[in-house]
């Protein structure tokens, strides 16, 4: 039993990523998103009958005006959108339901504000007292500095890395920094949120949303849109705090792309572009590293030496990625699925990969 | 009682399963949960042994002595409430007996801090209730 070839994406929606989007709910940007998908399937919102979200679904279904026979919130933070493939494909290989929606989305601007101390928590006992930074990025910081010491990689390599994305990010519309290129010296530049992590190497928070629609293979056939084939999937959950893990320089792709290969048939020599998870810029350089695209330890020469652009040897986050096209919370993440399916469904556009068959997505 | 300490205090998930190691601090002593289980020594604080999820537990004293196994210079506090020490060092330390923690580095320059140092722990009574166990060079 295998999910290879199983299931497909059939259509895809995307909001253009905003800094806010003001005066929208979560629900009434993710209700676009979800008609733009449907849409782009050639289907009509009646024929959706599963349902997938990174919440509890019933005030999506509610909100959206489905009763679908299939659905389940996925609660997996920056990985929910490339789980939520996972999970929805299952449930079309296993004939749940025939049509299911995945969508996620967030506006900040309609949710209620907190402000009190919160409940207590593993994190608020031993590590608030001792003041981490701003946002997710000091565990992020913690792996960065402890790669450079395991492997030498340099500032100066990860810059290239966010300079490519930036480049790609030009080319993409709904990219939230299109039209400000940047330079290596303007990542170095940039003030340190944390060492070693300056600005431009950090997400940029957004609202927006995102869609896509799984189907059987079988129906994808009747459908305009050229298939897209989920051939492997693969997970190995994390560690909620960093300090929990053994070794803070390999991360759960070392795990879930080697179960993923397996299931699929494929390695990373065959992989012709890759979209994955960056929040910030090391976690995209460990977790090439630990899919097998480089030898541990050796992504900062590899980024030193490679054009990672859309029009590279081999492109890397080729709609900006969420470094550069905006991190609308956990649809941040679900943007890698959508911009593989989109360059495996040969409407990439200006940054159309000349290679487009086969991708890797990481959540 | 009155305290000018307006940094956060430790707000425990579960303060029977922690109070141990608070009470503690407060001795100056640093303590780790042990299982009595399987002898696994660890850190967090939790009701059942992270490797045998027995929850026989007892707690041991350790030296106190370990490295620097990562850190981060914090620049951009996510509470305004250490705005005022930046840059500070933000430290994952590697404790000789295995466990790890979160911690600060204290009494050193932060252009000073290396991965792997060794560093050993001092107790810092930031209120009359509350002692964190920070880390200076050993």
């Amino acid at each position: 039993m295998s999910l290879r070839g199983k299931a497909a994406i059939v259509g895809i929606g995307e909001l253009p990523t905003q800094r806010i989007a003001p005066g929208r709910s979560m629900y009434g940007l993710c209700a676009e998103a979800a008609r733009l998908a449907i849409e782009d399937a050639g289907l009509r919102k009646e024929d959706i009958d599963g349902l997938v979200t990174s919440e509890a679904p019933s005030g999506m279904a509610d909100y959206l005006g489905i009763r679908p026979v299939f659905s389940t919130g996925v609660s997996m933070q920056g990985a929910s959108g490339a789980t939520s493939v996972t999970v929805a494909s299952a449930a079309i290989a296993a004939g749940l339901c025939n049509y299911a929606l995945i969508v996620i989305g967030r506006a900040r601007e309609a949710q209620a504000g907190g402000g009190s101390r919160g409940p207590g928590s593993i994190g608020a006992e031993f590590e608030a007292p001792f003041g981490p930074a701003a946002g997710a990025g000091t565990g992020y910081a913690l792996m960065y500095s402890r790669h450079m010491y395991e492997y030498g990689t340099t500032p100066e390599q990860m810059a290239k890395l966010a300079v490519d994305q930036r480049f790609n990010a030009q080319a993409n519309p709904n990219a939230v920094f299109r039209g400000e290129p940047i330079t290596i010296d303007d990542v170095l530049n940039s003030r340190y949120v944390n060492v070693p992590l300056h600005l431009l190497e950090c997400v940029m928070p957004c609202d927006g949303a995102a869609a896509c629609i799984i189907t059987t293979p079988e129906r994808a056939k009747a459908l305009p849109n050229r298939p897209v084939f989920v051939l492997g999937a693969g997970l190995e959950q994390a560690n909620a705090h960093i300090w929990q893990t053994d070794r803070i320089t390999t991360t759960p792709a070392r795990v879930s792309a080697a179960r993923a290969f397996q299931m699929a048939g494929y390695g990373p020599r065959d992989m012709q572009f890759a979209e994955f998870y960056d929040c910030y810029t090391i976690l995209v350089a460990m977790t090439l590293e630990d899919a097998g695209f480089v030898k541990k330890g050796e992504i900062g020469p590899f980024y030193e030496s490679t054009d990672t652009t859309y029009k590279g040897t081999f492109p890397i986050n080729t709609d900006g990625g969420q470094l550069s096209g905006g991190q609308p919370g956990l649809a941040g993440g679900f943007r890698h699925v959508i911009e593989a399916t989109r360059q495996i469904m040969g409407r990439g556009g200006e940054r159309q990969v000349a290679n487009n068959d086969l991708c890797m997505v990481n959540g | 009682m009155a305290t000018s300490y307006r940094k956060p205090l430790p707000n425990p998930l579960n303060p029977q399963a922690s109070g141990p190691f608070w009470e503690a601090a407060k001795r100056h002593e640093l303590l780790m949960p042990r299982c009595r289980r399987c002898s696994h020594l660890f850190f967090y604080p939790r009701e059942a042994c992270p490797r045998c999820l027995s929850n026989d537990l007892d707690w041991a004293k350790v030296s106190g002595k370990g490295r620097l196994y990562s850190f981060t210079v914090i620049h951009q506090p996510g509470n305004r409430a250490f705005e005022q020490e930046v840059p500070y060092v933000y430290a994952m330390v590697q404790l000789d007996e295995g466990p790890r923690m979160i911690s600060n580095l204290v009494e050193c320059p932060v252009e000073e801090a290396t991965v792997d140092m060794p560093v050993v722990a001092v107790f810092d009574d930031v209120t009359p209730e509350v002692t964190l166990v920070k880390f200076r060079p050993a």
